[in-house]
């Protein structure tokens, strides 16, 4: 048996607006053991990369988060601000969304690298240029030599992802969250990313929080998968289970939407952000609702090493 | 397009760098000592000897403008690059935290806004009597806050961006991600804001000692010689047309420049060029 290194209990993140106060996600629990890929998946605005943001502690000021985050036995959201940015990098990286936009473009690539290499390993100038070198080796840029001075605009989408990807782990962090690495990238640079993390989990022990929408890309990669609807974690098991014998009805109509299944998409639309639902989030959409279900607060499930938020789960239903 | 094809630009680098040299070798390149006084040979119109001719007191005019120059880019320079460390620093901790710190800041630099610029720096020149030094001081208080305000809106829109984010997941601190980060982002329009600055604070300091207020009397400065010319503007015109000259040949080349600057640096002025 593993050893737990990320523990979320009861995390709830609320943004402050003028409207009042907007629910992230609500009281996720959610546990990663050392070098276990955790897929999150669930669709666009349920909450996935803000749940990223919050256990890195780097939400907007609006952004409150109330519950335990435990990291190898600390509370992340006790910890003094000095200390969380001691943290971020080289405990927990991260590996931002949006590529060409998260370097900065007036400092060179080699520059970038050379100081996280120099913040988090406190090595001399000549001797991070050389290290730096070798990990944008390491991560497939061929030619290196030449990219080391170039600057972002001169690198491809897919280069500058590789560039990311070393940069986020030149601080040897034990988890890394992937905040949908693979989004907007055509089939191509898919796999390589896919191969990317496959190499970078191997290779150092690391852990992976990996946030996406592409269930491909998540069966391929993952050990464990959360699937969560409307801020809310509904269906937590082991990739092998979840993706082949869904138990939450939302996962089985993920599935029936993949085009290979026949491409039938569940009705209507995710209502976004709910106020005070009661009851299961998922009920106005539900095939199998029933009456019980929106009036009482939806409790997890364990089936076999599933965890489920749904009533009328049980072990033999299938689609 | 490099900056040296800009014909008005290159034309005001060249004469910043004939006024760099002048201030540089005043003593090698000027005909006569700016301070002697020769009363025999008072008024002269320009001559062989004397080619911008003679003041009251019989000294030579060129001698003094080349001298000239180099208190005017003293100041010029001197209050430019205060200003901009001042309202560098100030706007981006103005920008960076958002909040009430950036309420103070921004409404002291409206306080001295809402104050007519010359007349603000009058009185700090002077309360702090006569002096090059005081005169930059008078005018960096009423220099800063220009700086201070578009480098507050360029850190508001640039710390937005996803990059400033990902530096801080690598564990980047805020004076770090400032410092390194943001910085070289919002400086383009602080390089040209300066360049043309120099050309307004020389202006402004030739006010300010056209008044009476700057260096003492017998120190060669643009300024105070028009204002001593100005008794004899019929019987000796020389007096103020040389200096106005320098003065407004000093400033259009900084202006040139800064024209060129922001040509050169705003993306959207310049035609695509690729490498």
């Amino acid at each position: 048996m593993a050893t737990t290194l990320l523990s979320i209990r009861g995390l709830t993140t609320v943004f402050h607006c003028r409207q009042g106060q907007i629910e992230a996600f609500n009281n996720v629990d959610l546990d990663i053991d050392q070098g276990q890929v955790l897929g999150l998946i669930g669709e666009t605005g349920c909450g996935k990369s803000v749940l990223g943001m919050s256990i890195l502690r780097l939400l907007p000021p609006n952004g409150v988060s109330r519950g335990q985050i435990i990291y190898k036995y600390r509370d992340l959201l006790g910890l003094s601000p000095q200390v969380m940015q001691r943290i971020r990098g080289a405990e927990i990286g991260l590996l931002p969304q949006n590529p060409s936009a998260s370097l900065n473009p007036v400092l060179s690539v080699g520059q970038q690298l050379m100081e996280g290499l120099r913040l988090h390993r406190m090595i001399k100038k000549e001797k991070a240029r050389v290290a730096a070198q070798t990990l944008l080796g390491c991560y497939g840029l061929r030619g290196f030599n030449n990219r080391y001075d170039e600057y972002p605009h001169q690198l491809s989408g897919g280069m500058k992802q590789r560039v990311l990807a070393a940069l986020s782990i030149t601080g040897k962090p034990s988890l890394l969250i992937a905040d949908e690495p693979t989004k907007g990238l055509d089939g191509v640079a898919r796999n390589q990313v896919v191969a990317l993390l496959r190499q970078l989990t191997r290779e150092t022990k690391m852990a992976l929080l990996l946030i996406t929408h592409d269930l491909k890309v998540a069966a391929n990669l993952c050990d464990q998968i959360a699937v969560m609807y409307c801020g809310e974690i509904v269906e937590n098991g082991p990739v092998g289970k979840v993706l082949v014998s869904p138990l939450h009805p939302y996962t089985q109509g993920l599935l029936a939407s993949l085009p290979e299944n026949g491409l039938h998409p569940i009705p209507d639309y995710s209502p976004g952000v709910p106020g005070d639902i009661q009851g299961c989030r998922f009920y106005p959409r539900c095939r199998y609702r029933q009456d019980k279900c929106s009036c009482q607060t939806i409790k997890n499930k364990r089936i076999n090493e599933t965890y489920v938020r749904c009533l009328s789960a049980s072990e033999g239903r299938e689609n | 397009m490099c900056i040296l094809e800009n014909k008005l630009a290159f034309a005001g680098m060249v004469i910043i760098a004939m006024l760099v040299i002048l201030a540089l070798f005043a003593p090698l390149l000027a005909p006569h000592d700016p301070y002697v006084q020769s009363l025999g040979q008072s008024l002269i119109g320009p001559c062989r000897d004397y080619p911008f001719g003679t003041d009251e007191f019989g000294r030579c005019v060129l001698s003094r403008i080349i001298y000239g120059t180099r208190i005017s880019l003293v100041i010029g320079l001197g209050v430019t690059t205060m200003s901009t460390i001042i309202g560098v620093v100030l706007g981006m901790v103005a920008g960076f935290h958002n909040g009430r710190l950036d309420e103070i800041i921004m409404r002291v630099v409206d306080v001295f806004l809402a104050f007519p610029g010359l007349i603000l720096a009058l009185v700090v020149a002077g309360l702090l009597g006569p002096g090059t030094l005081n005169v930059v001081i008078a005018l960096t208080v009423v220099g800063w806050m220009g700086y201070a305000r578009v480098i507050r809106g360029a850190v508001l829109a640039e710390k937005e961006k996803e990059y400033i984010g990902a530096v801080q997941t690598f564990g980047a601190g805020d004076c770090y991600i400032m410092l390194r980060h943001l910085l070289p982002n919002v400086m383009t329009p602080i390089v040209v804001m300066a360049s043309a600055g120099v050309g307004y604070v020389i202006l402004a300091a030739a006010g300010l000692s056209f008044l009476g207020l700057g260096a003492e009397p017998p120190a060669p400065v643009w300024g105070a010689m028009l204002n001593y010319g100005k008794a004899y503007l019929q019987s000796a015109p020389h007096l103020t047309i040389f200096p106005g000259l320098a003065i407004m040949i000093t400033v259009l080349a900084f202006n040139f420049l800064g024209d060129g600057l922001r040509d050169q640096l705003d993306p959207r002025m310049k035609n695509l060029h690729f490498r």
